[in-house]
């Protein structure tokens, strides 16, 4: 529960038409979702209310007002603050109220048409449950001087006490106008204020004071440094006198010690109307301040001070995203193009990154760090571009990527993606489970000048070739790039490169995916390098070819030398057998189970786990990350990000040949595994799962767990706030947490539900070092590498499918999972099993295997691809 | 009206009251059939479940609950009228009959309470009960729209303003805004109640309680219940608090948090806990008992019933439970300015 109490308050006024020229623009181009982005940023940059205001003479206020409200209404992260309703039309406010459902506060009401619409003004207000702002504004007009101010917010104090209106509830506004014109019935303008609000503030016990600060310094526009030395003045005189609200860019406000102190004072001349001529001095001092780029000195870091280019350069090398909105405004407004920012100092700032990067002194969490800050600063360009319409914004080359139909895991897509971006090309990115029609026609669409595909299991290979054999039919020539953990340069050489006529190229991980699209874009390096990676892949196969296959049993060989496991040691039956679903287990349970090695792998960071974080080469970087990662892992815990949700089941079964027949409400479901033929040496048998289980009767187990569910809420914050470091930080963290939980539950299983180990009593090292009886084994993977077995497996566990299905867990087409933060597999029991991998069958275990899961060669020939010659 | 609200106001001063518990645990004990629903009369739609709507064609079913809440030693009763509401009733084709349903409620409320209390000399209280209708002010039902609305603010009012009118014009003390998933639509319903008080030319005293759909503490319009009392105050609601939700037991630090800053009576009505696999509600009379016993014990509370799962046993258990235990003590106002989004945000005085 925050319940903040604030002592003055910041107002944002981004959101008002007539204070923010963007924001007007978004409105009148019915842009509401970029409209509404600009809240949520406000909201984010401290503003602790929001004005709201649509009064403008294009625009339908009435419309504008209801939709904008309830478009914000739906978006938590905005809607915890309180809104400020801001119209000169009561109609228009009053519609506004309607769709409020916080305590809001209308901004404005008066005495200018007579104290009888005042009060039913306020009355209505009140009945809606708002407090209102009460203009210093009566029938005679607004106030200006000291006496009126003080006048008119007495009267209408008196009016609305008497009337039942709470005095806490009154906020006056007595009128800040704009003061250094050069008339001198101005000249005590700010003064006047600030005497008129310490009066008020006595006479009229409860109120507050709230005013719009930039009508003061209107005689400097254009000049921000006056302006915002002007406004941070004017608020350390008028705040200790009561004004404890005000409508203000909280991000455009100087800290009054760090004031040129020649400025300040001028400033503080005008202000307090202290001289005869400090209208001039300050005019004649400002020219020496316009243009001069004093951003925020607060941070008072000496980067700050350099040229706008070198702090672009510097955010970029050092991932700080905070000024670069700011700075890249004023490269902007010093560039004669907007595109020139990104082709001038943004991209020299990448390119350090990518030769930091490149030269191995720069590690991916911070390229991804830096590519934040780049992203911010295009999609601040980017309507100034589109404004321009300028053909010429094209980078280096445009790639469409997708992870290919039937899988759904993106993190090394993205990460690829990124990069890329960072250096210069357009992506065209069709996220996951993407069809080749769709691919290729993005790539048609988008004169794309090559495709990159990246899947994670292992049928997505097969699709690859899929899309390899489209794009030849459809008498494509740019490159395919291949990527992905189960990709490798072997199977393109083997499998893709064949399928297609124009350039394939294997990307082994994102740090040489810039070189690659690079070269392929390049006029003098492409012709070689195309040519010499067909030449490496011919060789390739060639090899293959020469070097035959290693020889493989008879499947019936193979079988007379399975593994043979003693029965006696089997473990009892569980204490707990049947179906147990767990649909919200503790995430900082989980936590202490996470292995963390993986996670830095994700990021390309090569070490063991804690001993990477000191290691010389990456330890920075992984120390970073490490940081980061715990950093947000405490935030999924304490706020509940995800949701773990898991299931186990343990069921009688039987061995019956290579099959395991499992049984479940009565009736045998018949697991067929798959088994080892490699030629071993003697002694060595040729494994199979069903080796592990008794053909006198014996039990097995399954699970599946998700720690997925939640986190799409998560990702489309970060996508909309473009930050894909947090994106993949999120994803990648999932992804442990739901190892973490297979880990768990199999504990929980040893422990409690079969109970065979109830005394286990094992640290997290030893648990990641497997230093337990028993296994779990996943569909997909080296010893069950069969990843058709999911659905079987999920029907076992309760069967349904989505959020019904077993841990809420989705399969597609190619038994992938989705959530993608999600385990699934078999327990086996044995002491004596152990993880093995298949590798290569022969077409006689394929022929039996086919008939054993009574379905065609074909099928079974798609399912085991990976495992056939 | 306005003297009931002082009556009520001076009887919490000495001791904790009681409300009622739950209509539809009640009706389901009559197993009704469609025909016992319908009571002889014809519809043109299936009227299973409009326990509304039971006031009309079973009204001895309405009287007879009434009377077993009364035995159980409740003050208040509220009336059979959750969803005796245009919007919801529209689902059994009755809408036409709302105001029809809600006089006839009203009148065999304030009849079984005020035949009690001619026997006893005891007074009761009856509270008009006004449900959040099945539509909400402040989300789109539609993910791909989320600027989209169902209803409006206006038309949502004029509804409430239909049944309230109904409900006092058959006698009822109170109005009861309850089960408030959304707060807008309960400033909406608070608009109706203050524009038919306006006509009718008298305050109509209000009674005001959230529900909790979230473990985070949160109704689905994303308020916590001081964000709820900051949006609500202007009503001066002569009880406000917290109903449904979950168990007792959870809704305790909920209604701790009100009770530290609401300057009017709380009232608490929770479930019989949380509902088993079934869809039941399996906590007995004791286990409910136990569980207000700490909002008690804490000094939270100045009036407690019962909601969904709760029988007469469930309140005569209260009844006993608050028997000589001293009330919850009123603190003072709130005097600053105490706005909300989903938050509550207080400015410095």
């Amino acid at each position: 529960m925050t319940d903040g109490t604030a002592n003055f308050v910041n107002i944002g006024e981004r959101t008002n038409v007539t204070g923010s020229a963007r924001f007007k623009k978004l409105i009148l181009n019915d842009e509401y979702e970029a409209a509404v982005e600009v809240a949520r940023q406000q909201v984010e940059n401290g503003a602790q209310i929001i004005d709201i205001n649509m009064d403008e003479g294009l625009l339908d206020a009435h419309y504008a007002m209801t939709t904008f409200l309830k478009l914000i209404a739906a978006e938590p992260d905005i809607a915890r603050v309180p809104f400020m309703i801001d119209s000169s039309k009561w109609s228009v406010i009053e519609a506004g109220l309607k769709c409020v459902s916080g305590k809001p506060i209308v901004n404005s009401i008066s005495m200018k048409e007579g104290e009888e619409e005042f009060l039913a003004h306020a009355k209505m207000c009140r009945d809606y449950g708002a407090a209102v702002v009460v203009m210093a504004f009566d029938e005679t007009g607004q106030a200006d001087t000291k006496d009126r101010k003080v006048e008119i917010c007495q009267r209408a104090y008196k009016l609305l006490t008497e009337n039942g209106f709470p005095p806490e509830d009154i906020i006056f506004d007595p009128n800040i106008f704009a003061v250094a014109t050069g008339i001198d019935e101005h000249r005590r303008y700010a003064l006047d204020f600030i005497e008129a609000a310490r009066e008020i503030r006595d006479t009229c016990p409860g109120v507050h004071i709230s005013g719009g600060l930039s009508n003061l310094s209107f005689s400097f526009r254009g000049n921000e440094p006056v302006r915002r030395a002007m406004h941070s003045v004017f608020l350390y005189h008028a705040i200790p006198a009561g004004l404890d609200m005000a409508i203000v860019n909280a991000g455009q406000l100087d800290i009054y010690d760090q004031i040129d102190s020649k400025l300040r004072e001028a400033c503080e001349d005008v202000i307090l109307d202290r001289r005869d001529d400090a209208t001039e001095r300050l005019i004649e001092l400002a020219e020496s301040f316009r243009g001069k780029s004093a951003k925020d000195e607060k941070a008072a870091e000496e980067w700050r001070d350099w040229d706008v280019s070198k702090r672009l350069e510097y955010a970029l090398v050092k991932g700080i995203d905070a000024h670069v909105v700011d700075d890249t405004e004023l490269a902007r407004q010093d560039a004669d193009k907007p595109i020139h920012v990104i082709e001038g100092p943004l991209m020299d700032g990448m390119n350090v990154v990518g030769d930091l990067f490149g030269s191995g002194k720069m590690f991916l969490p911070q390229v991804v760090k830096s590519a934040r800050v780049m992203k911010k600063a295009v999609a601040h360009l980017l309507p100034f571009i589109e404004e321009e319409k300028d053909e010429s914004a094209k980078g280096k080359g445009t790639i469409v990527m997708a992870t290919v139909k039937g899988d759904v895991h993106d993190i090394g897509k993205n990460i690829v993606g990124v990069v890329l971006q960072c250096n210069g090309f357009e992506i065209v990115d069709l996220g996951v489970m993407a069809p080749w029609s769709d691919i290729l026609e993005a790539a048609n669409e988008n004169g794309a000048d090559m495709i990159g595909l990246s899947g994670l299991i292992t049928p997505s290979l097969d699709e690859m070739v899929t899309v390899a054999e489209e794009m030849e039919r459809a008498e494509l020539t740019m490159p395919l790039l291949i990527g992905g953990a189960t990709t490798s340069k072997v199977h393109t050489a083997l499998r893709i490169e064949p399928a297609y006529k124009g350039p394939v190229i294997h990307v082994l991980d994102a740090s040489r995916a810039v070189g690659v699209a690079s070269t392929l874009v390049s006029q003098t390096q492409r012709e070689a390098f195309v040519e010499q990676t067909a030449h490496d892949y011919e060789n390739i196969r060639i090899g293959r070819a020469d070097k035959g296959h290693k020889p493989l049993s008879s499947l019936e060989e193979a079988r007379a030398n399975g593994f043979d496991a003693d029965m006696a040691l089997k473990p009892p039956a569980p204490a707990k057998p049947g179906l147990h679903v767990y649909d919200d287990w503790p995430l900082d349970d989980l936590r202490e189970h996470i292995d963390w090695t993986p996670f830095f792998r994700a990021w390309e960071l090569a070490g063991i786990y804690p001993a990477i974080l000191e290691d010389d080469v990456v330890g920075e970087s992984a120390r970073d990350l490490f940081k980061d990662g715990q950093a947000m892992l405490d935030r999924i815990v304490e706020e509940k990000w995800l949701q773990p949700r898991g299931v186990a089941g343990l069921w009688p079964c039987r061995r019956d040949g290579d099959d395991i027949l499992v049984e479940i409400d009565g009736s045998e479901q018949r697991l067929p595994m798959l088994r080892q033929q490699i030629d071993k040496r003697a002694g060595r048998p040729n494994m199979c799962l069903a080796d592990f289980i008794d053909p006198a009767g014996d039990w097995i187990g399954g699970f599946a767990v998700c720690a997925g569910h939640g986190i799409d809420e998560h990702l489309a914050r970060f996508k909309a706030d473009t930050d894909d470091y947090s994106d993949i930080l999120l994803k990648a963290l999932a992804d442990r947490l739901a190892e973490a939980f297979a880990e768990r539950m199999h504990k929980h299983v040893r422990t409690d539900l079969w109970g065979y180990a109830a005394d286990e009593t094992l640290s997290n090292a030893e648990l990641i070092r497997e230093q337990y009886d028993g296994i779990r084994p996943a569909p997909g993977y080296p010893a069950c590498p069969d990843h058709s077995l999911k659905p079987i497996l999920f029907d076992l566990l309760g069967g349904g499918s989505g959020h019904n299905g077993p841990a809420g867990i989705e399969l597609t087409e190619n038994f992938a999972m989705f959530p993608t933060a999600a385990v699934s597999g078999f327990y086996f029991g044995h002491p004596q099993s152990s993880y093995f991998g298949v590798a290569r069958i022969g077409q006689d275990q394929l022929e039996d295997y086919a008939v054993r899961r009574d379905v065609d060669l074909e099928t079974a020939t798609r399912w085991l691809r990976p495992n056939l010659d | 009206m306005t003297d009931k609200a002082d009556q009520l106001r001076t009887l919490a001063t000495e001791r904790i009251l009681i409300k009622d518990g739950a209509y539809g645990t009640q009706v389901q004990e009559f197993k009704l059939d469609e025909a016992g629903f319908r009571g002889g009369r014809a519809f043109m739609r299936d009227q299973k479940g409009n326990n509304d709507l039971l006031n009309l064609t079973r009204p001895e079913i309405t009287s007879d609950i009434c009377n077993r809440f009364v035995e159980a030693g409740a003050d208040i009763l509220a009336t059979n009228t959750f969803n005796a509401n245009r919007i919801s009733q529209s689902d059994y084709g009755t809408e036409d009959m709302t105001a029809e349903i809600n006089l006839a409620a009203a009148k065999l409320t304030r009849e079984a309470a005020d035949t009690a209390s001619a026997k006893d000399g005891k007074p009761r209280f009856v509270a008009g009960a006004i449900g959040p209708t099945n539509k909400t002010l402040s989300l789109s039902p539609d993910v791909n729209d989320p600027g989209f609305r169902e209803v409006d603010f206006d038309g949502v009012k004029q509804i409430y303003v239909e049944q309230i009118a109904a409900l006092v014009d058959g006698g009822v003390d109170f109005i009861l805004i309850e089960t408030v998933f959304d707060t807008l639509n309960a400033k909406s319903a608070i608009m109706a109640a203050l524009e038919e008080g306006e006509r009718r030319g008298r305050v109509l005293p209000l009674m005001l309680s959230m529900t909790i759909t979230d473990m985070a503490g949160r109704n689905l319009s994303g308020h916590s219940i001081e964000a709820f009392w900051a949006a609500v105050r202007h009503a001066k609601p002569l009880t406000v608090g917290l109903n449904c939700s979950f168990g007792a037991d959870r809704l305790r630090p909920h209604m701790a948090a009100l009770s530290a800053i609401a300057d009017t009576l709380v009232m608490g009505y929770p479930n019989a806990g949380l509902p088993n696999e079934l869809g039941e509600y399996d906590e007995c009379a004791d286990k409910t008992r136990e569980k207000v016993g700490k909002w008690v014990e804490q000094g939270l509370v100045n009036i407690v019933g019962g909601c969904c799962g709760t029988t007469p046993d469930h309140i005569a258990a209260l009844a006993d439970l608050v028997n000589g235990k001293p009330p919850r003590a009123i603190p003072d106002p709130i005097d600053r300015t105490f706005l909300a989004g989903i938050e509550p945000m207080t400015l410095a005085a």
